[in-house]
C-alpha cells in the first residue's frame, strides 16, 4: 500500500479552510479510488452526505457523471451504489431531474452480478414512478429499449422487470413498442431472459388492457409454458396465477385451463412442484368452478405424485385448499374426493410428507366439524401421533388448538400422553426443546387436574436435563405455567419442588433453583418471594461453587425490586456485602453491580 | 430470480418443520435413509403396467438376412423402461434387457456393416428413451459433494449398458455423423447436457465421453455445444448455484479451447472473461477448480495478450474470507505465472503484487505459505529480479512486518529466506527501504487519521445544508403538493 497516493487533490490539501464547496468531490474521488475496498464502500455509502453537501446542481453535474464513469468496480461497491442512487431523486433536485439519475443505473443494470442488476432494476423502478409522463417517454422508456436489444443478456434480463413500471403511463404508440420488446425478451435465445421475462409476465399483464392480455399475453404465457427448459416452465406456473385473475370464466376456460392442466402434469416434478406450491393461489384465481372441474383432479394426483417433493408441497397445502372451496358441497367434496388421499398420506413412506401433512391436516377439523373429526380425522391424528417420526408427532401436538375447538382436547388424551411423554424423553435435546414450548398451551388446554397427574412430573424432570438449553427452557415453562395456573398452585405443586433442589449435590441443579426463582419470582409475587424463596437464595450465598455464589448475587438483584424495604436493608444487604468481599473475582463483580443496581450502597 | 430454482426451495419447505426441531441430525437421518436406497429417476410414469418382456434369438444365431430386423426388434425391446425402486418387481424382465442390452453392446462393436442407414432412427429411440428423463429432486438440500456420498442412479444396471451402446455406437467404424446428425441434433444435445446435472458420477463420467464424441464428429453441433454449456455456466454461476456437472464439462472444454483456431474469435474471448472467471466465484470451487485452471491456462497459452484482463478479473473476484478457496486462487496464479510473457508480466505486476502481499501475511499460514512458495519458481524468480524495483517497495512492508509478527513459525523462516532473496536482488533498495520504513508507517497512520476529519467535516456540512433544508422546506412542501393534485 506504500504507493497509494491518491490522485488529484490530496486530503490533507483540501483540508484546508479555502472553499468549502470543492471539498466533498475530492474526499469522495479521492475515497473512490481508494486501494481498499472497505473505504470506497464507506464513501459509496455515504454518498447522499456527499450530494447534500454538494447540492443538488453540483450533484448533477459533476457528482454523477464521475459515477457514471467509476463503474468498474467490486460487485459490493457496486451494489451500495445501485441502492443509494434509488433514493436520490431529491438530491438531484426533484422529479424534474429523476432522469439524470437514469445514466448510472442502466450501467449497474447492465454489470454480471445478479444481486447489483437486480438493485439496479429496484431502483429504477423505483425512480420511473418520480418521472412525469413526458421525462418518461424522453428519457426513461429509450432506456429500457435500450436494455431490451442489448447484446449480453444480463441487460435484457434487466429490461424485463422495467416493463410494467412504464407501459401504464406511456401514449399507446409507445405501448405498442413495449409490448413488442416484451414479446421478444419472451423467445429469447438464452434461457436466462426467458426465465426473467416469464417471471415477470405476470406482473406485465396486470397494467395491459384486457384485449392486449388475450391476444398477446397468453400466447406468451402458452409458449413459456412448454418452453424446453423446466425452469422456464414453472416459472409460467406463477404468471398463471396473475393472468387467470384476469380473464372471465370462458375465457380462462378456453385459453388458461389446457395450460394449466399440462403443466400439473408436467414431465419433471420441478414445475408439478410448482403447481403444488401456487395451489391456493391458483384455486383463487381460477374460481370455484374450475376448482372442482379440474384442480380437484389434478390436486389429488400431486398427492400421490411419485415425488416426495411434490407430495410433500401438496400437503402443506390441504387445508387451504379445503377452507377455500365454496361453503356448500363442500363437505361431501373433502369427504369424497380429498380425504381418501390424505389417508395415504399418513403411511407415506417419506417423513417430510407426513410432517408436512402434520402441520396442517388438525386444520380440518375445524371445517369438517365435531362428528366427521372424531369419525374420520381422529383416528389418523391417532396414528400421526404415533409415527415413528418425532417431527410429525410434534406437528400434531403443535396444532392441537384447533382440534381442541371442534371436539375438546380430552379425545385425544390417551394416545396424547405416550407420545407428549416419548417427545419428553426423546435422545435429540432439539426435540425435547420443542415439546417443551407447546407444555403451557396442552396444560392450558388439558386443565390442572390432567396437569398435576401427567405432565407436572416431566415438567420438573427436564430442570435436570443434562443440556443446558432443556434446563432453561424448563425454567421459562414453569413461570408460563404460574401465569396459567395461578400463583396458589405455584405454591402448592412447583415453588417447593424446586427449592429443595438448593440442596441438590449436583451444583448446576442448584443454580437451576437461582434461575428458576428469578423467573418465579415476579409471577409469585412478594409474599412467596420473601417467605419462601429469599431464605433460599440467601442461605446458598455460603455455597462453595463460586459460580452458585455469583448467580447468587444476580438473583438478589433480580428479585430485589419485588421484595419490601426491610428485607432489602436487613436480609439482602448484608449477605450482598459479605459477596462483595468474596475472593473470587466474579463473585465479587456481580456483587457490587447488584449492589449499585439496588442502591444499596 | 428467486423463484427460478425450486429444487433447492422444494425441498427446503418440506423440512421447515423438521428443521426447527434437529437442525443437525436431519442430515444423519436422511443419509441413513439414503443408505437404504438409491434414486430412481423422476420419470413420471405414464406407460401403466408395461407388458413383459419375451426372449428374441440370440443376434449370432441369426441368419444374416434376419439380423438387421432382429437387431431393430431388440432396439425396441430395450426401449420399454423398468422400475428400478422397486427391486423385485419384473426381474425377469429386468433380466431380459439387460442380457438383450450387453448383446447389442457386444454386436455393435465386434461387427462391421451392422449400423445401417435404417438402423439409426431406432438406435437413437433406444438410447434417448433410457438415458433422457428429469432427474429426480436431491435427496440432501445441502448435499455437499466433498463430503457426502453421492446418490447412485437405482437404474444403473440398465442405463451403464445403454452409455456403453451409445458409446461404442459414437465410436465404430462404420458410423456415419451425415446420417446420425439427422437424429442426434439440436434437442438431443440439449437433454444429454441437462443430464451432466446427475448426481452419480459413473454416469457423469459416460456422458463426458459422449459428449467429446459428439463434439468431435458433429461440426455442425459445435457452435450450439457451446452456447448451452455457457448458459448452462451462467445459471450456475447466477441463478442456482448449483450444477454437478461443472468439471465434467470443463474438461471436455479444456480440450475443446485447445483445438480453437488463432486468432481467437471474439466469442471465445467472452466466454473467457463473462464466464470463465466469474465463474471462480462459486462456492463449490473446489470440485472444479483445477479443470477451470486448466481452461484458463490454455487460453492463455493461445492468445498472451489475454494475461492482464484475466489476471485483474482474478483479482477482482479475490476470495475476501475463504482461505481455502484463496489457496486455490494463489495455485492458479502461478500456473499463470508459469507460461506468462515478460512483457505481459510488466502489465500487471503492481496489482498483483498488491494482492501477493497481502496474501504473505495472511494470518492463515496455509495462505502465506502458498503465497511464499512463488519465491520458490525459479521462472517466477527471474521475473521478480528483472523487476525489482517495482516489486520489491510492494512487497517490502508486509515481509518486515510478518518477519517481526506472525504467529507461525514456518511463515516467519520462510519470510527470512524470501527477504534475503529480494536483498541480494537489489540491496541499495532494499536498504533504502529498510530505514524508511518506521517513516512509511507514520505516514500511513497520519494519512487515516486525516481521512476521518475529513468525513467528520462532511458531515458537518451536511447538517449545515439539512438545516438551510429545512428552513425552505415549507416552500418545497406547499410546491410538492400543487403538483401532485394535478
Amino acid at each position: 500500500m506504500a504507493g497509494a497516493a491518491g490522485p488529484g487533490t490530496g486530503p490533507g490539501a483540501a483540508g484546508g479552510d479555502g472553499d468549502d464547496s470543492l471539498y466533498p468531490i475530492a474526499v469522495l474521488i479521492d475515497e473512490l479510488r481508494n486501494e481498499d475496498v472497505q473505504l470506497r464502500l464507506n464513501s459509496i455509502k455515504k454518498l447522499s452526505t456527499i450530494a447534500l453537501a454538494l447540492g443538488v446542481e453540483r450533484t448533477r453535474t459533476e457528482l454523477l457523471p464521475f459515477l457514471t464513469d467509476t463503474i468498474y468496480d467490486e460487485d459490493e461497491v457496486l451494489l451500495a451504489l445501485a441502492e443509494q442512487l434509488g433514493n436520490f431523486t431529491g438530491l438531484v433536485g426533484g422529479p424534474d431531474f429523476a432522469h439524470c439519475l437514469l445514466p448510472p443505473l442502466e450501467s449497474l443494470a447492465t454489470v454480471e452480478e445478479t444481486v447489483v442488476r437486480d438493485k439496479a432494476v429496484e431502483s429504477l423502478r423505483q425512480i420511473s414512478q418520480e418521472h412525469t409522463p413526458v421525462a418518461l417517454e424522453a428519457h426513461f422508456v429509450p432506456l429500457v429499449k435500450r436494455l431490451a436489444s442489448g447484446d449480453w443478456f444480463t441487460s435484457r434480463t434487466s429490461a424485463c422487470g422495467l416493463f410494467s413500471v412504464c407501459y401504464p403511463r406511456a401514449s399507446n404508440a409507445v405501448k405498442a413498442e413495449i409490448r413488442q420488446h416484451f414479446r421478444s425478451l419472451c423467445s429469447d435465445d438464452t434461457p436466462m431472459v426467458r426465465r426473467a421475462a416469464a417471471s415477470k409476465l405476470g406482473e406485465f399483464a396486470k397494467v395491459l388492457e384486457l384485449d392486449s392480455v388475450k391476444s398477446e399475453i397468453v400466447p406468451l404465457f402458452t409458449n413459456l409454458a412448454s418452453d424446453e427448459q423446466d425452469s422456464v416452465r414453472l416459472l409460467a406456473v406463477e404468471a398463471c396465477v396473475s393472468i387467470a385473475q384476469l380473464l372471465s370464466q370462458e375465457d380462462l376456460e378456453a385459453l388458461v385451463m389446457p395450460t394449466l392442466r399440462q403443466a400439473a402434469e408436467d414431465k419433471s416434478w420441478r414445475v408439478r412442484y410448482m403447481v403444488a406450491d401456487k395451489f391456493s393461489e391458483l384455486q383463487k384465481a381460477v374460481g370455484p368452478k374450475i376448482t372442482l372441474n379440474d384442480l380437484i383432479p389434478a390436486f389429488q394426483n400431486l398427492l400421490k405424485d411419485c415425488e416426495a417433493e411434490v407430495r410433500a408441497a401438496a400437503a402443506h397445502k390441504v387445508k387451504e385448499l379445503c377452507e377455500n372451496l365454496p361453503a356448500e358441497g363442500r363437505e361431501t367434496i373433502i369427504m369424497n374426493q380429498i380425504l381418501p388421499f390424505i389417508k395415504e398420506l399418513v403411511s407415506d413412506t417419506n417423513q417430510h410428507v407426513k410432517s408436512a401433512l402434520a402441520s396442517v391436516i388438525m386444520g380440518l377439523s375445524t371445517i369438517l366439524g365435531k362428528e366427521n373429526t372424531i369419525e374420520h380425522l381422529l383416528p389418523l391424528f391417532l396414528a400421526q401421533l404415533k409415527d415413528e417420526c418425532p417431527e410429525v408427532r410434534l406437528n400434531i401436538i403443535s396444532n392441537l388448538d384447533c382440534v381442541n375447538e371442534v371436539i375438546g382436547i380430552r379425545q385425544l388424551s390417551q394416545s396424547l400422553l405416550p407420545a407428549i411423554v416419548e417427545l419428553a424423553e426423546d435422545a435429540k435435546w432439539r426435540v425435547r426443546l420443542a415439546i417443551i414450548e407447546y407444555m403451557p398451551l396442552l396444560a392450558g388446554q388439558l386443565g390442572m387436574e390432567f396437569f398435576d397427574e401427567k405432565l407436572n412430573s416431566l415438567c420438573m424432570a427436564w430442570l435436570v436435563d443434562h443440556v443446558y438449553a432443556i434446563r432453561e427452557a424448563a425454567t421459562n415453562n414453569l413461570m408460563k405455567l404460574v401465569q396459567k395456573f395461578g400463583t396458589e398452585w405455584a405454591q402448592n405443586t412447583i415453588v417447593p419442588k424446586v427449592l429443595v433442589m438448593a440442596n441438590d449435590p449436583n451444583y448446576l441443579h442448584r443454580m437451576t433453583t437461582l434461575f428458576c426463582i428469578n423467573v418465579l419470582s415476579e409471577a409469585c409475587g412478594q409474599e412467596i418471594t420473601t417467605k419462601q424463596m429469599l431464605p433460599i437464595v440467601l442461605k446458598m450465598a455460603g455455597d462453595q461453587v463460586a459460580n452458585v455464589r455469583f448467580n447468587v448475587a444476580k438473583s438478589l438483584q433480580k428479585i430485589g425490586p419485588i421484595l419490601d424495604t426491610d428485607a432489602l436493608q436487613e436480609e439482602v444487604k448484608p449477605v450482598l456485602q459479605k459477596l462483595g468481599q468474596d475472593e473470587d473475582m466474579d463473585v465479587k463483580y456481580f456483587a457490587q453491580e447488584a449492589i449499585s443496581v439496588l442502591a444499596l450502597a | 430470480m428467486s423463484s427460478s430454482s425450486p429444487p433447492v426451495g422444494a425441498a427446503s419447505a418440506a423440512i421447515s418443520a423438521s428443521e426447527k426441531v434437529d437442525g443437525f441430525t436431519r442430515k444423519s437421518v436422511r443419509k441413513a435413509q439414503r443408505q437404504k436406497r438409491s434414486q430412481g429417476s423422476s420419470q413420471f410414469r405414464s406407460q401403466g403396467s408395461q407388458a413383459e418382456l419375451h426372449p428374441l434369438p440370440q443376434l449370432k444365431d441369426a441368419t444374416s438376412n434376419e439380423q438387421q430386423e432382429l437387431f431393430c426388434q431388440k432396439l425396441q425391446q430395450c426401449c420399454i423402461l423398468f422400475d428400478f425402486m422397486d427391486s423385485v418387481s419384473d426381474l425377469k424382465s429386468k433380466e431380459i434387457k439387460r442380457a438383450t442390452l450387453n448383446e447389442l453392446v457386444e454386436y455393435v462393436s465386434t461387427n462391421r456393416g451392422v449400423i445401417v442407414e435404417s438402423a439409426y432412427s431406432d438406435i437413437v429411440k433406444m438410447i434417448s428413451a433410457n438415458i433422457f428423463r428429469t432427474l429426480p429432486p436431491s435427496d440432501n438440500p445441502d448435499f455437499d459433494p466433498e463430503e457426502d456420498e453421492p446418490t447412485l442412479e437405482a437404474s444403473w444396471p440398465h442405463i451403464q449398458l445403454v452409455y456403453e451402446f451409445f458409446l461404442r455406437f459414437l465410436e465404430s467404424p462404420d458410423f456415419q455423423p451425415s446420417i446420425a446428425k439427422r437424429y442426434i441434433d439440436q434437442k438431443f444435445v440439449q437433454q444429454l447436457l441437462e443430464l451432466f446435472d446427475s448426481e452419480d458420477p459413473r454416469e457423469r463420467d459416460f456422458l463426458k465421453t459422449v459428449l467429446h464424441r459428439i463434439y468431435g464428429k458433429f461440426l455442425g453441433l459445435r457452435a450450439f455445444i457451446r452456447k448451452q454449456i455457457n448458459n448452462i455456466f451462467l445459471r450456475f454461476i447466477y441463478e442456482t448455484e448449483h450444477f454437478n456437472g461443472v468439471a465434467e464439462l470443463l474438461e471436455i472444454l479444456g480440450s475443446i479451447i485447445n483445438g480453437f483456431a488463432l486468432p481467437l474469435k471474439a466469442e471465445h474471448k467472452q466466454f473467457l472473461m463473462k464466464v470463465l472467471i466469474p465463474m471462480h466465484t462459486a462456492k463449490g470451487l473446489a470440485l472444479f477448480h483445477a479443470q477451470l485452471a486448466y481452461c484458463v491456462v490454455q487460453f492463455l497459452e493461445k492468445d498472451t495478450t489475454l494475461t492482464e484482463p484475466v489476471i485483474r478479473g482474478l483479482l477482482k473476484f479475490w476470495p475476501k474470507t475463504c482461505s481455502q478457496k484463496e489457496v486455490m486462487f494463489l495455485g492458479e496464479i502461478e500456473e499463470i505465472l508459469d507460461v506468462i510473457e515478460p512483457t505481459q508480466f510488466k502489465k500487471i505486476e503492481e496489482p498483483l503484487f498488491k494482492q501477493i502481499s497481502k496474501c504473505v501475511s495472511s494470518s492463515h499460514f496455509q495462505v502465506a505459505e502458498r503465497a511464499l512458495y512463488f519465491w520458490n519458481n525459479e521462472y517466477i524468480l527471474s521475473l521478480i529480479e528483472e523487476n525489482i524495483d517495482k516489486i520489491l517497495p510492494i512487497m517490502f512492508g508486509s515481509l518486515y512486518k510478518i518477519s517481526k509478527e506472525h504467529w507461525n513459525p514456518t511463515i516467519v523462516a520462510l519470510v527470512y529466506n524470501v527477504l534475503k532473496t529480494l536483498m541480494e536482488m537489489n540491496g541499495k533498495l532494499f536498504d533504502d527501504l529498510t530505514s524508511s520504513y518506521k517513516a512509511e508507517r507514520q505516514r500511513e497512520k497520519k494519512k487515516e487519521l486525516e481521512r476521518e476529519e475529513l468525513w467528520k467535516k462532511l458531515e458537518e456540512l451536511k447538517l449545515k445544508k439539512a438545516l438551510e433544508k429545512q428552513n425552505s422546506a415549507y416552500n418545497m412542501h406547499s410546491i410538492l403538493s400543487n403538483t401532485s393534485d394535478e
